[in-house]
């Protein structure tokens, strides 16, 4: 299996870079964290060596770019047909979601990766925890793992692409929303504290913020991993489902 | 080494292939023809594996299709309709990459990749984008996908279609080469082509197998199969249909004709479709003193016995 599922990562991570989707998504990526960082959150006026205000817009920044990267990952192969090439070839569904997922993955990572200018400013402005700024370049990686395997069930959805970046960008927003008092006051109204309670568990916002303060909890981690096993567990179902009587 | 039994597929309330059971085996090329909507491009893709069936089996040289898909998929060579590609990749990555999900090492990739660039005369064009090929060359590399393997059994949806007569006939002569060792199921609108290169004919229609047997089998359908059409001299009609009106006596039988420049054509077809026999007509005329211009025995077409079959209640009762 991981044979084929490699070959697959091979062949999407070709199409992402034989295309012009890949520098465009990473130019809009450093453009748009870097003036967040800079503007909004105010990095020189904080005077800190620390990258929070880097970091805590990532969860907003993936909110929409994410979903764009997810949103052909199998809708466009169902508007073409290919999905019937990949399909009759002898590879399982698994393999299949696995491979596409990946190079998704590897493809943000290296988005994310290619901000490591930052991390040398603030290194040269003073002197960060680094530790801590390893950690939220590994949370934050988790955490576009999490978008990027919702927005890939929702892709196997349809085979609109548009319809399936909306749908991933609503899902994502209400994953990021759960844990902020504004949610949390509606559910107290309706449902018992303990629903509320649950609900705010499943806040990528909340656990994101521990990770990247440089609390490494485990049970966030394995939150982000579950999250991600459980999407591409579904877009298995779902990819699945349209063949099967 | 194809075994399809009772094979059904519904979409919601519509069935599209209800209860087709065939038997392929190593040698036979099988033209899969039917209207459009009859049930085809679905049956094929469940001996594919892209499709699972409602109900029924479908099983490619022992392994079954629902349980033992991988296996069975290895086996098949298969060209989806309209040849679906990934237009961003080069014919060479792309068929590269099918390869490697096959599981072929590097060197042996190289070595399916020559043979079947020379199957299908892709050289000039392998390392241009797919989505920049011309049609013939997509269908081209579509076809390479399909045989890069050497599969023994190959699954083709209408491999010709959209293509220039010269690309069909490479397309036909790359079959034809193949049919020794291999068990092929060609699904085609073009009728010409199940006598081109099929062994063996399957009409379908609403889903149902309607008819089964080699190109003779189905003409022998029409009712005016092997008709004796004769024409003479506008001075011996006479002559003629009397000695036409003993060889009716013989057995059931019909006469038409038509009248063109002092000729007269006539058609004599017997509604067995076993046919007049050319020399008894031929010695009829002569013993009448008929002296003919022409004579010659009608086959039917193809498009015929598939019109009839696939059109009509009357068709349908006769299958």
């Amino acid at each position: 299996m991981l044979r084929e599922a490699t070959a697959v990562t091979k062949r999407e991570l070709h199409g992402y870079f034989s295309t012009p989707v890949a520098y465009v998504f990473i130019v809009i990526f450093l453009a748009l964290s870097g003036a967040l960082t800079f503007y909004v959150g105010g990095f020189f006026e904080r005077g800190q060596a620390s990258l929070g205000s880097f970091f805590s817009f990532h969860p907003w920044l993936y909110l929409f770019l994410i979903p764009a990267v997810a949103m052909r990952l199998w809708a466009e192969e169902r508007k073409s047909g290919t999905i019937e090439l990949l399909m009759t070839m002898p590879l399982s569904t698994t393999a299949c979601v696995l491979g596409k997922f990946v190079a998704a993955w590897i493809f943000v990572i290296t988005a994310l990766a290619a901000t490591f200018p930052l991390w040398i400013t603030v290194n040269l402005l003073g002197e960060p925890d680094n530790g801590v700024i390893f950690g939220g370049y590994v949370g934050s990686a988790l955490m576009a793992g999490a978008f990027l395997a919702v927005g890939s069930c929702m892709s196997a959805v349809t085979r609109n692409q548009v319809v399936a970046f909306i749908l991933a960008a609503v899902v994502c927003f209400l994953f990021t929303m759960a844990g902020l008092q504004l949610v949390q006051d509606v559910l107290l109204a309706v449902f018992p504290p303990a629903v509320a309670e649950t609900v705010s568990g499943f806040s990528f916002l909340a656990r994101f913020g521990a990770v990247s303060k440089g609390v490494i909890d485990g049970r966030d981690l394995v939150f982000f991993v579950s999250m991600i096993a459980f999407w591409l567990f579904a877009t298995v179902i779902v990819v699945d489902a349209e063949r099967a009587a | 080494m194809i075994a399809l039994d009772r094979l059904c597929r519904t979409f919601g309330p519509v069935i599209a292939v209800d209860g087709v059971t065939l038997a392929v085996g190593k040698g036979e090329v099988l033209g899969f023809l039917g209207p459009n909507g009859a049930g085809k491009t679905t049956t094929m893709r469940m001996i594919a594996g892209f499709l699972q069936p409602t109900r029924g089996r479908a099983e490619v040289c022992g392994f079954d299709l629902a349980r033992q898909p991988i296996e069975a998929k290895r086996r098949i060579g298969y060209l989806p309709e309209g040849a679906p590609l990934y237009g961003d990749m080069t014919a060479r990555r792309f068929l590269g990459f099918t390869a490697e999900v096959r599981g072929f090492d590097s060197t042996e990739r190289r070595r399916l990749l020559d043979r079947v660039v020379a199957m299908v005369d892709l050289d000039e064009v392998l390392d241009r984008p797919i989505e920049t090929l011309s049609k013939g060359f997509k269908r081209r590399v579509g076809l390479a996908q399909a045989l890069l393997h050497d599969p023994p059994v190959l699954i083709l949806d209408e491999p010709t279609d959209g293509l220039d007569p010269n690309q069909k006939h490479l397309v036909r002569e790359l079959i034809r080469g193949m049919a020794q060792e291999k068990a092929i199921i060609v699904s085609t609108h073009i009728l010409e082509e199940v006598e081109a290169v099929c062994t063996r004919a399957v009409i379908i229609a609403e889903g149902r197998v309607i008819a089964d047997g080699t190109a003779e089998d189905l003409l022998r359908r029409l009712p005016g199969h092997n008709a004796v059409v004769m024409t003479v001299p506008a001075t011996q009609a006479v002559a003629t249909e009397t000695a036409l009106q003993a060889f009716s006596r013989g057995g059931p039988s019909s006469v038409t004709w038509s009248t063109a420049e002092g000729m007269v054509t006539y058609r004599l077809a017997t509604q067995d479709g076993r046919g007049a026999p050319m020399s008894e007509v031929a010695s009829l005329l002569h013993a009448a003193g008929v002296r003919f211009e022409a004579l010659r025995t009608e086959r039917g077409r193809l498009d015929d016995v598939f019109r009839m079959l696939t059109t009509g209640t009357e068709a349908s009762h006769a299958a």
